[in-house]
């Protein structure tokens, strides 16, 4: 008997235990969401019970952001400035790591440490002498900033996933098509590219949601509305003199904050294999 | 096809020397064997033929061209690879048509070539699966499909046995034999397997630490070796070595015989106490010592089943016997000479 | 017989296959990914330095050199001292919590139950999730009228509505805010990094133990320890660069305030660089980063080298 009630109080504790993982992790993004579909006087009243909708929910914050911010234009800045990240970081990437896995045997392990190395150089230690080379570039207060920008960390990171990837694959396939009558090059595209296809998703996956979480770089060389990516433009354009719009404020964070979330979630596995490469095996 | 002729070639991987100095002229249509224990360089030397792995020096002839510097690609050999090296996101037609299409033969040419090369191995019905569908005895067809099909100077084959269990290899031997026979293409083909090295091989070239120990058909690479290493690396068991002042004395098992199973001809007796036997239905091998030789080397007899065990007992000091014939010589340096 | 293309003693073949050689080939492969991260991360790093040790403003972009005159003016600020120590408590605070619950949270999820994949996709959200969007909505849970947490607190009667605190005008309190914060934020990393640690090591190991008598504190603390060390180490080294050297948290949160109370390095040299332009002793601030820095690479290159033996 004694037996039993211990094994029901340990299993409470366990699953009380993960109960409060879930809602310290999980409360500030049911927050974010309670928040956007709230009118003001339920938001801004001390006497409701924060928790749930006092009053009958709304999708208004939605709506202003919409139409009265340039929360769409920012939307549509973090897909070009994204899209132009992933594109240059797979053209530099993807030979590289190629490379780095094949061709240049003991430099090549040197090198890849070095290249990822250079993923830790933070952003801080750089944003001054990059603000002034952008300066004279005539891209400050552009987005195009940060395209240039940006590959200067998803190249690294994404040449050292590659390489991880394309040494797992068997070099006898290429080495076929090289005697079949590739050249290495050709080996390279008609083999290892279409081979290498998840990868390559997951490395674009990746960079892409890499450009969303950044705002160091961001909130540094872009200060024009317009020119803001998302992330950027929810946290700082949506204050007006000292007030905070937390409606519309929560609602973009909830909008920008969902894609990533699930691409993480997505790629964990692949991403974790990528970052711990240097430890294990 | 072509002759394929290497010239003094040395590979050297950082401090280790993977191919010392291996010089080998191939005729036009020759079936070679490079036999040799797993990291004897054998491979490498296939990879450099290929063009897969360049020499550190020597030269290499392939159909009277000098080929150092050229690619894989222009030197118009093919390889089957140990794990075959398919392409997976191709079918097998696509697969075969490959090494035609990187030479820019034409849409009927490769057509007509497939059809010739897959109805030569028999895997007409498999064209349009892809190489995970297909049972390893199938991966191996296609994969010598695809060697063949564009009639190559040299076909390059490395352990592509090895993936095969022991039933299905007996069979793929021959059919490798077969074909090379009817397109008549020069071939090297590299293993450790001694079995298949003799049943293959025009001629069988032994290889060790880098260099080719002795080249020779398989009947002289097993009657003449040329040192000590191809005198027990090639036969099972390998040859009985006796040392005696430094030099070494030779012979097979199979020629080990009672003294009484002797009829004429010049022997050489030894008093031999079988230790053990070992059943292995046509034959009995016997293991044991030779009395007045170190007793720690184990001396093997081949003895024919029928011979019941009761007539030579274990334990017991027998009279055997060889041929004068099929004595062997050995100096201390491990090297063959003619007598005593 | 198909013609193969022509034999290669026609041409003088020394160039005419030169990108058949991977040396050739892969130097050509790995350039531009090189030459972007020199031109673009080893450029302005050296330009960095040279700014820390010249008298370059935005307004005066002289290259006059100073030598440590920068430094020295940096280092004789109080604010700088206080800034710097800001930045140790921070990110060893915030590592140190976040190991705890990373700890912890791995041994929770170690065991298999009904919804431990849904459970991990919702415990790894504050790390997927753009740390500058989970910081406001953090920044309103603290907010000095409406904290949800202070109403809750006064609901459950623990303090009263008269004395609720100000998370992020207190200046004791704002530190603990952005350590909370950031340990928030990185704990999900530790969970995720210890259970691939766990995950990697073979079964067997483990059974060979329990099979010696090793009991449950002796099996984790001397086999699954040791073992996944390298891998927590690694996971620990991005966590203290990251934290170290990061800017958001602390620029969203507190901008620094409430009187410098939670200024770190990052955003001093933001402040200084960027807000007053003083690239120079802006520079100066960020490359006290540096020291950390390069102890955290050298460990990280030690790691990398003991696997290779």
């Amino acid at each position: 008997m004694q037996r039993i009630v211990t094994r029901v109080a340990g299993e409470a504790g366990f699953y009380l235990a993960i109960a409060f993982f879930v809602v310290v992790t999980t409360f500030p993004f049911y927050w974010m969401l309670i928040t956007s579909f709230k009118t003001n006087p339920d938001l801004y009243d001390v006497t409701n019970i924060p928790f749930w909708f006092n009053e009958a929910p709304t999708l208004e914050h939605f709506r202003y952001l919409f139409e009265q911010t340039l929360f769409a234009r920012w939307l549509l800045n973090s897909l070009v400035i994204g899209l132009c990240v992933v594109a240059i970081t797979l053209i530099a990437a993807l030979p590289a790591g190629y490379s780095l896995a094949r061709m240049t045997g003991r430099n090549g392990e040197a090198l890849g440490i070095g290249i990822f190395l250079t993923y830790l150089v933070p952003p801080t230690l750089l944003f001054l002498p990059l603000s002034r080379i952008i300066a004279n570039l005539g891209l400050q207060n552009s987005m195009w900033s940060l395209v240039l920008v940006y590959p200067t960390f998803t190249i690294p990171f994404c040449t050292w996933l590659l390489m991880g990837f394309f040494k797992a694959l068997p070099p006898e396939i290429e080495e076929a098509a090289i005697v079949d009558g590739c050249s290495l090059f050709g080996a390279f595209v008609r083999m290892v590219i279409p081979l290498s296809l998840p990868a390559i998703l997951t490395t674009v996956i990746f960079t892409f949601t890499l450009t969303l979480q950044e705002f160091v770089y961001a909130l540094t060389f872009v200060s024009s509305s317009a020119q803001k990516p998302i992330t950027l433009g929810v946290a700082t354009d949506l204050v007006r003199g000292d007030i905070f719009f937390w409606g519309e404020i929560m609602a973009g964070a909830l909008i920008a904050s969902v894609p990533v979330a699930i691409a993480y979630n997505l790629l964990l596995d692949r991403f974790i294999t990528g970052i711990t490469g240097g430890a294990v095996k | 096809m072509a002759t394929v002729s290497a010239s003094n070639i040395v590979k050297r991987f950082d401090e280790v020397l993977a191919v010392n100095g291996i010089s080998l002229a191939i005729p036009d249509g020759e079936f070679v064997v490079l036999l040799g224990p797993s990291g004897c360089g054998k491979t490498t030397f296939l990879r450099i033929i290929c063009g897969l792995e360049r020499q550190t020096s020597g030269d290499l002839v392939i159909d009277g061209n000098i080929v150092n510097d050229v690619p894989p690609r222009a030197r118009g050999v093919a390889m089957m690879f140990q794990s075959y090296g398919l392409y997976p996101h191709y079918t097998v037609r696509n697969n075969i048509a490959f090494p035609l299409r990187t030479q820019r033969v034409s849409g009927t040419e490769i057509e007509k070539k497939v059809k010739w090369a897959s109805r030569l191995l028999g895997i007409e019905f498999l064209l349009d699966r892809r190489p995970r569908q297909l049972s390893g005895g199938e991966r191996q067809r296609v994969a010598l499909a695809r060697a063949l099909v564009r009639e190559p100077t040299a076909l390059l084959l490395d352990e592509p046995l090895s993936n095969l269990d022991a039933k299905l290899r007996a069979s793929a031997r021959q059919e490798i034999k077969q074909f090379q026979r009817r397109v008549g293409v020069t071939t090297i083909y590299v293993t450790h397997d001694q079995v298949e090295a003799m049943a293959l091989g025009d001629r069988i070239a032994v290889v060790d630490h880098g260099r080719i120990r002795q080249i020779g058909t398989p009947t002289e690479i097993y009657d003449e070796p040329a040192d000590r290493f191809v005198a027990t690396f090639v036969g099972a068991p390998p040859m009985n070595l006796l040392t005696h002042n430094g030099a070494c004395l030779g012979f097979r098992p199979e020629n080990f015989l009672p003294r009484e199973m002797m009829r004429d001809g010049a022997v050489t007796e030894f008093w031999f106490r079988v230790d053990r036997y070992e059943y292995l239905g046509s034959e009995r091998i016997a293991y044991g010592t030779i009395e007045g030789f170190d007793s720690t080397q184990f001396i093997t007899a081949k003895l024919p089943a029928r011979i019941a065990e009761e007539s030579v007992r274990p334990g017991e000091r027998h009279l055997f016997a060889v041929h004068r014939q099929d004595l062997r010589y050995f100096d201390h340096d491990g090297k063959r000479t003619r007598g005593h | 017989m198909v013609t193969i293309a022509e034999p290669g003693t026609k041409a003088a073949s020394r160039f005419r296959y030169i990108l058949d050689r991977r040396e050739t080939l892969g130097a050509i492969f790995v350039a531009p990914a090189i030459l972007y991260v020199l031109l673009l991360v080893g450029g302005p790093f050296l330009l960095a330095v040279y700014y820390s040790i010249s008298a370059y403003t935005i307004y005066d972009p002289s290259w006059r050199f100073v030598g440590l005159v920068n430094f020295a003016q940096v280092i004789q600020n109080p604010v700088f001292l206080k800034t710097l120590g800001n930045t140790f408590l921070f990110t060893f605070g915030s590592q140190l919590l976040g190991l705890i619950l990373g700890k912890f949270g791995a041994f929770l999820l170690m065991r298999p139950f009904a919804g431990r994949k849904i459970v991990r996709a919702l415990i790894i959200l504050p790390w997927a999730v753009p740390i500058a969007l989970a910081a406001v909505a953090w920044e309103w849970m603290f907010d000095s009228l409406y904290s949800v947490i202070n109403w809750s607190m006064i609901a459950l009667g623990i303090i009263d509505r008269s004395d609720a605190p100000n998370w992020l005008g207190n200046p004791h309190l704002a530190m603990l805010c952005v350590i909370i914060v950031n340990a928030w934020r990185f704990f999900p990393f530790a969970i995720v990094i210890f259970l691939a640690g766990i995950t990697s090591i073979p079964q067997d190991i483990i059974d060979a133990a329990t099979v010696d008598g090793a009991g449950f504190w002796r099996r984790n603390y001397q086999i699954v320890l040791p073992l996944i060390l390298p891998i927590v180490a690694v996971g620990l080294i991005f966590g203290i660069v990251f934290t170290f050297t990061d800017l958001s948290i602390v620029y969203l949160l507190t901008n620094g305030g409430p009187i410098n109370a939670t200024s770190v390095l990052a955003f001093q040299g933001f402040q200084v660089g960027i807000v007053s332009g003083d690239v120079s002793h802006g520079a100066a601030i960020s490359l006290f980063m540096l020291p950390v820095l390069l102890v955290v690479v050298i460990i990280v290159l030690r790691f990398i080298r003991r696997r290779e033996v």
